[in-house]
């Protein structure tokens, strides 16, 4: 293949994954900016988001579109409740302590990817994409629904740039972010706020795995390398920064693309973690963060 | 009552507690007076082996009943011990620890994945209990395992290559671009094929390794070169699926080579799929057509309804449960080995395990039957590894359609070890 389809192809693939990971990362970088958790579980949500896809796109009938919907909705939405009674049952016993929290989600990945094996088993199931379109280029063709992904991703990092700084509900988020006593101080719920915002990471790990499903398949172990993907892009990014996140993602996306293919998958991981190093050392507060 | 049951004391959960646990023990306890034979099953029930484990479990299940309901094993009952590895060669070597140690198995056999198999081996070796694998590596013929290891269920990926080879270099083309796993049995597939194609005035031109848990592939695509005549595909694990869609999207309905693939690219996954339509007039290597041809054996059929498989290869209770046909009658086959063997050497218990390896060393002819379903074998008992008849099926209609069967001769090579010669 020439050269010029060849990173054309690259820079798609690469996408995709920016996409995918910007939504991932946003969750974790969100909870770590509020809450100051490092949540160890957060790629089981994102596996949870893809079986619940797949329970749902198969309980309902109807045409792959509509029941795509419905697993759109339904599963971070579930995902998302179940993230908020984990928070009251674990993290808001152990007072959001940064290493408690950080043993207690290391349990919690244990117990949900169990349970996913337990209750959902060890294969791995396809969801039909919602179309099946498929770009035909002079070199090569494409998945439109990849491409799909990527107007999707950006179309929710969108709206939750307006609702953190648009909102009153953003509003007192990042209240809080800043200054949890002097928040409380000014009546604000910080156990609710919490809540909310473990909720809401779930959520967006869990639209991850939704809208990531019908390109990969459902399986109980895929919450490993989102995981390890994630917090490379946050730390990259700068913890709690939602900016730093989505130009970590599109860094760390676009050069796993062009690197895994123009060298190998391997090498991009290296490179990639390699980066996390540098900028440990040089920058702690990673490209975006604010000074500890 | 009803206030019992939503706020249970801590007698009553004891006290139910005990009871589940007795229950539990009695069938355990009953078998065992029975003094049966024991076999150790060394399962993929989770790990990317999974769906492979699925079946393996089934097909053996279905042997053990004939083999049960037939008198046994020298007139003992058999009883099989299934154990997880979840696919994963550390916790393989665990395994056959415990099924050897912890539950006095008299052997162990089942295992799949070859890295599993590299990873268990040595163990068995050293606890010198009899490992049969059903795994389709060159490793045991390679000379690389022990004495205690053998295959004699399904034939090795050296064996399947040599007689596929001719056939792709004679009706596809003769510049190949192979895809395959980047561990021990995509190796195989690596270094024979390569050497084989090239004994047939072939060439291989480009050589793409996929690690073993990559979900996405489209990445690796643009290294296939655009004068590639054939695709050799050999892909496993959970994400096969997802290989031959993207593979698809990507050549999309412009020129593309001729693809030939191992079955394992489609174990357990409907030829039927959407997404699959591009796979049409391809052709794959099948051990044991996964859809019933039309001149099967006499045991076919029964064999079949021994396993719950339709003539189509899906299981009878669930038509989207596809099997993985063109492995799993090897533990079928290899559980009759066994009975075979045991019933030659008047095997009583672990202390005949030294004998029980001899007398399968001393097996050579296979005749088809029920025992072999999967067609007639020999078994070289200086390699500790078998051979048997190897078919190419056709995509017709998304259905896999047998177009050629080789002879059991086609497959054979040169000796490279003879573990007779090797101490215990």
């Amino acid at each position: 293949m020439a050269f010029g389809p060849f990173l054309l192809l690259a820079l798609m693939e690469g996408l995709v994954t920016a996409a995918v990971l910007a939504l991932a990362a946003a969750g974790l970088s969100l909870v770590f900016g509020v809450m100051r958790v490092v949540n160890v579980a957060h790629g089981e949500f994102y596996m949870l988001g893809a079986v619940l896809a797949w329970a749902v796109t198969g309980m309902i009938p109807g045409p792959a579109a509509l029941t795509f919907l419905a697993a759109l909705i339904i599963a971070p939405v579930l995902v998302a409740a179940l993230a908020a009674v984990a928070d009251g049952l674990i993290l808001k016993r152990l007072n959001y302590d940064p290493e408690a929290t950080i043993v207690a989600t290391i349990g919690l990945l244990y117990i949900l990817q169990q349970a996913a094996l337990s209750l959902y088993g060890p294969n791995a199931n396809p969801v039909p994409a919602p179309f099946e379109w498929r770009i035909q280029l002079p070199w090569f063709g494409y998945s439109g629904y990849k491409l799909f992904v990527v107007l999707a991703a950006l179309a929710v990092l969108l709206a939750l740039w307006t609702f953190l700084s648009r909102t009153r509900a953003g509003l007192i988020m990042r209240a809080t972010q800043v200054d949890r006593m002097t928040a409380q101080a000014f009546g604000i719920n910080v156990d609710r706020v919490y809540m909310g915002t473990f909720a809401l990471g779930a959520g967006l790990a869990a639209l991850a795995g939704v809208l990531v499903v019908p390109i990969q398949q459902a399986q109980y172990l895929m919450g490993h390398d989102p995981l390890l993907l994630s917090f490379i892009v946050v730390i990259i990014g700068g913890l709690g920064s939602l900016r730093g996140t989505l130009v970590a993602a599109v860094v760390i996306g676009l050069s796993d693309g062009v690197i895994s293919m123009f060298f190998s998958p391997t090498l991009a991981k290296i490179l990639a973690t390699l980066l996390v190093a540098m900028v440990l050392v040089l920058r702690p507060q990673g490209l975006f963060g604010a000074r500890a | 009552m009803s206030n019992g049951l939503l706020h249970p004391t801590r007698r009553g959960l004891l006290l139910a507690g005990g009871a589940g646990l007795l229950t539990a023990a009695l069938p355990g306890h009953v078998a065992a007076q029975a003094a049966p034979i024991r076999i150790g099953f060394q399962l993929h029930r989770t790990g990317i082996g999974a769906a492979y484990g699925r079946w393996y479990e089934r097909t053996t299940q279905a042997a053990l009943k004939a083999i049960n309901d037939a008198g046994g094993i020298a007139g003992r009952p058999v009883e099989i011990l299934f154990e997880d590895d979840a696919t994963d060669p550390k916790r393989g070597s665990e395994v056959v620890d415990k099924l050897t140690q912890a539950d006095g198995c008299d052997l162990v056999m089942g295992t799949l994945f070859s890295h599993v198999v590299m990873g268990s081996a040595p163990r068995a070796g050293e606890l010198k209990v009899p490992y049969l694998v059903c795994s389709e590596g060159y490793h045991v013929a390679s000379g690389a395992l022990n004495r205690w290891t053998l295959q004699p269920g399904i034939t090795d990926v050296r064996a399947q290559i040599s007689t596929m080879a001719p056939w792709v270099a004679a009706n596809l083309g003769k510049k190949v671009t192979m895809v395959f796993p980047d561990y021990a049995f995509g190796h195989d597939h690596r270094d024979f094929f390569t050497k084989a194609v090239a004994e047939q005035g072939g060439e291989v031109i480009a050589q793409i390794a996929v690690p073993p848990t990559e979900t996405s592939f489209t990445r690796y695509f643009p290294q296939i070169p655009a004068e590639t005549e054939v695709l050799y595909h050999v892909m496993v694990g959970p994400a096969v699926l997802t290989f031959v869609k993207e593979l698809g999207e990507f050549y999309g309905t412009g020129a593309k080579p001729a693809l030939f693939g191992f079955v394992d690219s489609l174990e357990a996954v409907d030829t039927a799929t959407p997404g699959l339509e591009f796979l049409e007039g391809s052709h794959f290597w099948e051990a044991h057509p996964r859809v019933k041809p039309a001149d099967a054996g006499e045991h076919e059929a029964a064999y079949r309804a021994a396993v719950g498989v339709d003539d189509n290869g899906a299981s009878v209770s669930d038509a989207k449960d596809i099997s993985t046909y063109s492995h799993m009658f090897s533990t079928w086959e290899t559980l009759y080995f066994i009975k075979q063997a045991m019933e030659a050497s008047g095997y009583a218990g672990p202390a005949d395990r030294q004998k029980l390896v001899e007398a399968m060393e001393a097996i050579s002819d296979l005749p088809y039957g029920i025992e072999r379903p999967q067609g007639a074998k020999r078994f070289n008992g200086k390699t500790h590894q078998v051979f048997g008849t190897q078919s190419i099926s056709q995509v017709q209609g998304g259905k896999l359609v047998k177009v050629h069967t080789t002879t059991i001769e086609e497959g054979l090579y040169e000796d490279a070890v003879d573990y007779t010669t090797m101490s215990f």
